[in-house]
């Protein structure tokens, strides 16, 4: 019977599975994905780090290091990384690299893949570099040409595609170049005290890791030196791309959130005109569970064909991410087939049609025979125990789910609640703003723009719904516009002449005149000249940092332990600072601490408040500290921000480099500056801020894409909502359409009426979810970033409009036969 | 007397599945302005056909129809729903009332349509006179099955027309308040002069007209002038 049934409706059930395809097809892609990504981390670990465990730290290995590392076998590889300008030959261009200085035949696990093939295995023997092959391509570098690091020039052996331990956007900033360690004391470039990083690199398969990483690992802590093995490292890395992955499947549970408001609604039209038909089975013997079982089999089967075929097109979808991604993830991803994503678009397919679908199909519990004779008027009382239920089902299962995705409570409470009041405000402002159409109707409007208001609240109408369907669509959208906007702005440069826009790293302080003296016959200014002093956190409130490293109970966060610090000495607040706490202080009392300030996350993290004591390694030397005051740091300012700061008069004769910052007008004097810098001080960085910037912009352009790519699903479910709920009414409004045309209404009036129609629906459900998505914005910009936020037109002038034109578009598509046809053949045509 | 409907050799055919079926075949007549004119025959014999053609609600496949002097094939859809607001009423079985608008509204659709200034005025005195004065801000839900038929009775007359085509007009109606919109109509009829095209399968009601036009299986039959009482 239910099959029979669902026959006679076959295009109405069709367009009812098609709300929940792509929100299937979402969910398995990012799910089967996701995992996919899990596996190939687990499988590619090893060659991801290049070894099966590493030691690294910002200094040589002292004493006891090397013991530990003699106790475990002595290290295979080993490796110097530093950033530092590397001049090329060809076009006379310098450029901000990482230099990787490698000793022994690293990697042992992986490759370095290189353009010739055999660079990686003769660039050692043949004292030359490997060069990123971004580089080589911006520069039109061939192998064969020569880069200069420092005093040393090295010639170009291959250009280097990919290298353990050379992942991820870092690379974008500062892109590898490897050398042979032996040619680096002879460079210059290892006079630079703290800013190297040392790695040890072991092979070693049958070591036991966990235990290292339980035994050793906090003696080296105490040394400053970290280990880390292959399988902490992707679990690291795993943990980073899955909550990438939670996000998208979000916003892909979002999207099938929103098909099954679809299906909910769909249903209950279908349902309510089925009501006749249930009560004339009922007549006829047919029992309460029979009816409801006839309906509740034809949205199960449904369901479930909509899921196999969201399955399906899920894990078609899924081969397109390695290509979307490619950009963040750190090695090709091998995709196959997740079981688990596959049970899961099933079961989500039947589970969640039917979970949404039992509002209205109760009805059919409740219906009465006498139906068949006299119209019962409303079902709602007897019904509304078992609809109470089920609302509390679905929120239920919506919560469940959320925390099976998000694995944190509060997360999964926050997500629900946000659903419920997106959903009840873009509902609430549907069901007011009828009321109030009601109540201040616009009497004196023409009679199509009437006629258009009233068929907003017509009976069977799917105005909450269309206005959902298209508020949450705009709301993701505008949402998304406006948070890499004001993530853009923030970091936006000014152009003023006072603004740093090239910052010098590692000036020694022998060197500091000279330098200077190099950018001011230029006609640019010294904006800062700032020393910074590296040093480690010893004691905290006079316990020691092992101490507090060891003490499972504390709650101090972990990288305060092991930090290190970059310090500077000022006597005055930055305009970008606030002081939230205690008084900035310039004097010091040779027998008391020395008054530092701290900026408000560290004091948090290291759970210190004014008149702590802290006690620092400068190097080798304790320096006792009290915290004399407390700032706000605007991070997100293009500047250098630091956590703390000492006052004048304390580290002037500690072992210091410095930083000087100046304003180039344009690239031409930019590029020139650096050449000169390159040339005369082979040890300095030297960082152009509106390169970094255009990666960031650029960065956040790819990350919107993905994220856009994902709300496109709920765009297109939106849409497929608003088909299937034009589709339901689309009888009826063609009915009153065709009334019309007969009692004389000329095409131009029909054509007002339906498009002033769709134009209130896309408009209001638009409008009202970039106002949601202002608020949600705002909040974030708030919360969130820490930031101001000034929104931006754009989505007011081609979001609201273009999704206004859109549901218009769907709306008048649906009333072309009622325009030219003769009213009677519209409706035998439509009736049947 | 001139004549604002005639029909000549009207020929009407539905296509169902891979056959051809003839609804209407070879159907002429004519009536005069201020007649009154039934149509009847059995369940399926074109009756509704008939009149969703003579009204231009429909094409014929053959034929001419000549509507208030003009010749409905001659006109687009455009066209002929002008003529039909300036010009036509309309009474149906099932009322074909917009549920979204009030008594009133309802009665006031064809001249907002026109775009008249009067509307609601002229519609509130229709509605007086067929007894639902003090029901004008009622949904159709919220009437009887008389007091919506009554409703369409006024709609039909709201733009004066020359002509008014009912289709079983108290096919949903009982005996005795059936009689009252019959009445209703025929005064209206006598009052402003307008023409009377009635569908109906009762033969007394068909008899109160001055003519009759018998169809049966898609031809006349008949084409009876009847002594009027």
């Amino acid at each position: 019977m239910a099959w029979r049934d669902g026959k006679a409706s076959g295009k109405r059930l069709l367009l009812f599975m098609a709300s929940i395809i792509l929100g299937i097809a979402a969910v398995v892609s990012i799910q089967s994905f996701s995992q996919n990504l899990e596996e190939n981390i687990g499988l590619q670990s090893k060659a991801l780090m290049g070894a099966d465990f590493l030691i690294d730290s910002n200094q040589p290995a002292n004493e006891r290091v090397v013991q530990l590392m003699d106790s475990l076998g002595g290290f295979n590889s080993m490796e110097v990384k530093f950033a530092s300008m590397a001049a090329f030959s060809k076009e006379n261009a310098s450029k901000l690299v990482q230099v990787r200085g490698i000793e022994g035949r690293f990697p042992f696990y992986g490759e370095l893949e290189t353009v010739p093939k055999g660079a990686a295995n003769t660039y050692q023997k043949q004292e030359g570099a490997l060069v990123d092959a971004t580089v080589m391509l911006q520069f039109g570098l061939q192998p064969g040409d020569s880069v200069t690091l420092g005093t040393l020039r090295f010639p170009i052996i291959g250009s280097l595609v990919s290298a353990p331990g050379s992942t991820g956007i870092g690379t974008s900033v500062a892109p590898p170049v490897l050398i042979p360690f032996r040619f680096l004391a002879n460079s210059g470039l290892l006079d630079r005290g703290s800013r190297l990083s040392y790695a040890y690199y072991f092979q070693n398969p049958k070591a036991d890791l966990q235990k290292l990483d339980e035994q050793v690992d906090p003696q080296l802590d105490a040394e400053n030196a970290d280990m880390d093995t292959h399988t902490s490292t992707s679990e690291r890395l795993g943990r980073r791309y899955n909550n990438v992955g939670r996000f998208l499947n979000l916003v892909a549970f979002i999207a099938l959130l929103l098909g099954c408001v679809g299906i909910a609604s769909s249903v209950h039209i279908y349902i309510k005109e089925k009501l006749r038909s249930v009560a004339v089975l009922k007549c006829l013997g047919a029992s309460r569970k029979q009816t409801f079982l006839i309906y509740l089999i034809q949205i199960a089967g449904m369901g479930f064909i909509g899921g196999a075929i969201g399955t399906l097109l899920g894990l078609l979808l899924q081969q397109t991410f390695p290509l979307i991604l490619q950009e963040f993830l750190p090695f090709d991803v091998v995709i196959g087939t997740s079981v688990q994503a596959i049970l899961i678009g099933l079961l989500l397919g039947v589970f969640m049609s039917v979970l949404f679908a039992l509002s209205p199909l109760i009805n059919t519990w409740y219906v009465s025979p006498l139906q068949v004779l006299r119209k019962q008027e409303s079902l709602e009382s007897e019904s509304r125990p078992a609809q109470l239920a089920v609302l509390l089902a679905i929120v239920l299962f919506v919560f469940l789910f959320a925390y099976w995705l998000l694995q944190n409570f509060g997360f999964a409470v926050g997500f629900v609640l946000g659903i419920a009041v997106t959903f009840a405000i873009l509902g609430g402002v549907a069901i007011v703003f009828m009321r109030l159409l009601k109540r201040y109707f616009p009497k004196s409007w023409s009679f199509s723009a009437r006629q258009s208001l009233l068929n907003l609240y017509r009976p069977n109408n799917q105005t909450a719904v269309l206005i959902l369907a298209i508020g949450i669509g705009t709301f993701l959208i505008s949402t998304l516009y406006f948070t890499k906007d004001f993530l853009l702005a923030k970091t936006e440069l000014e152009s003023s002449e006072n603004t740093p826009n090239i910052i010098l790293f590692d000036i020694q302080t022998n060197q500091k005149e000279a330098v200077a003296a190099t950018i001011t016959p230029k006609g640019l200014p010294i904006l800062d000249n700032i020393p910074i002093i590296t040093m480690r956190l010893q004691k905290i409130k006079d316990r020691s940092v092992n101490d507090i490293r060891l003490d499972s109970t504390s709650t101090i966060r972990g990288w305060i332990l092991s930090h290190e610090f970059r310090v500077t000495y000022r006597d005055s607040l930055l305009p970008s600072e606030e002081l939230l706490e205690g008084t900035w202080s310039t004097e010091i009392n040779p027998n008391r601490p020395i008054p530092i300030s701290l900026s408000d996350n560290v004091a948090k993290d290291a759970q210190v408040v004014l008149g702590d004591t802290l006690q620092f390694n400068v190097q080798g030397m304790l320096m006792e500290t009290i915290v004399g005051s407390i700032r706000k740091v605007d991070w997100g300012r293009p500047q250098l921000n630091f956590s703390i700061v000492f006052p004048s008069g304390v580290l002037e004769k500690a072992p210091q480099f410095h930083v000087i910052s100046t304003h180039a007008p344009d690239k031409k004097v930019s590029a020139s500056l650096q050449q000169e810098l390159v040339q005369n001080f082979p040890n300095v960085s030297v960082i152009d801020l509106r390169q970094v910037l255009a990666l960031v912009e650029g960065i956040l352009d790819k990350i919107s894409w993905v994220i856009s790519f994902m709300a496109f699903f709920s765009i297109i479910t939106g849409i497929i909502v608003l088909i299937g709920s034009v589709r339901n009414s689309k009888y009826q409004r063609i009915r009153e359409s065709v009334l019309l045309r007969t009692l004389g209404a000329k095409s131009s009036q029909i054509l007002k009426i339906t498009a002033l129609e769709y134009l209130y629906l896309g408009f209001l459900g638009s409008g009202v979810g970039i106002l949601l998505s202002l608020v949600g914005s705002q909040l974030l910009a708030y919360f969130v970033f820490d930031t101001a936020f000034v929104p931006s037109w754009v989505p007011f002038l081609v979001v609201l409009p273009g999704i206004t034109l859109l549901v218009l578009a769907i709306g008048l598509s649906n009333s072309r036969s009622v325009l030219n046809s003769p009213p009677l053949q519209v409706l035998r045509k439509e009736g049947r | 007397m001139t004549k604002i409907l005639n029909v000549d050799n009207l020929r009407k055919t539905y296509t169902s599945g891979s056959k051809n079926l003839t609804v209407l075949d070879a159907i002429s007549f004519s009536i005069e302005a201020g007649d009154t004119f039934a149509i009847v025959g059995p369940s399926g014999s074109g009756k509704t056909t008939l009149l969703g053609l003579c009204a231009g609600l429909d094409r014929s496949d053959e034929g001419t129809i000549s509507l208030c002097g003009q010749e409905l094939g001659a006109l687009n859809e455009d066209e002929r729903a002008l003529l039909r607001n300036q010009k036509v009423g309309f009474i149906f079985q099932d009322f074909q009332l917009l549920s979204t608008l009030t008594a009133l509204e309802n009665v006031s659709v064809p001249l907002e349509l026109q775009g008249a200034s009067n509307a609601a005025k002229t519609a509130m005195e229709l509605l007086e006179k067929v007894g639902l004065g003090d029901r004008h801000d009622h949904y159709p839900t919220q009437l009887s099955g008389v007091e919506q038929q009554r409703v369409a009775l006024a709609r039909a007359f709201s733009n004066a027309p020359d002509i008014l085509f009912a289709d079983e007009p108290t096919g949903n109606l009982d005996e005795e308040t059936g009689e009252k919109v019959i009445k209703l109509l025929f005064d209206l009829n006598t009052e402003m002069g307008t023409t009377l095209v009635i569908v109906t399968h009762d033969l007394e009601l068909a008899h109160r007209n001055n003519h009759v036009l018998r169809l049966k299986g898609g031809k006349i039959i008949a084409n009876e002038t009847t002594t009027v009482s």
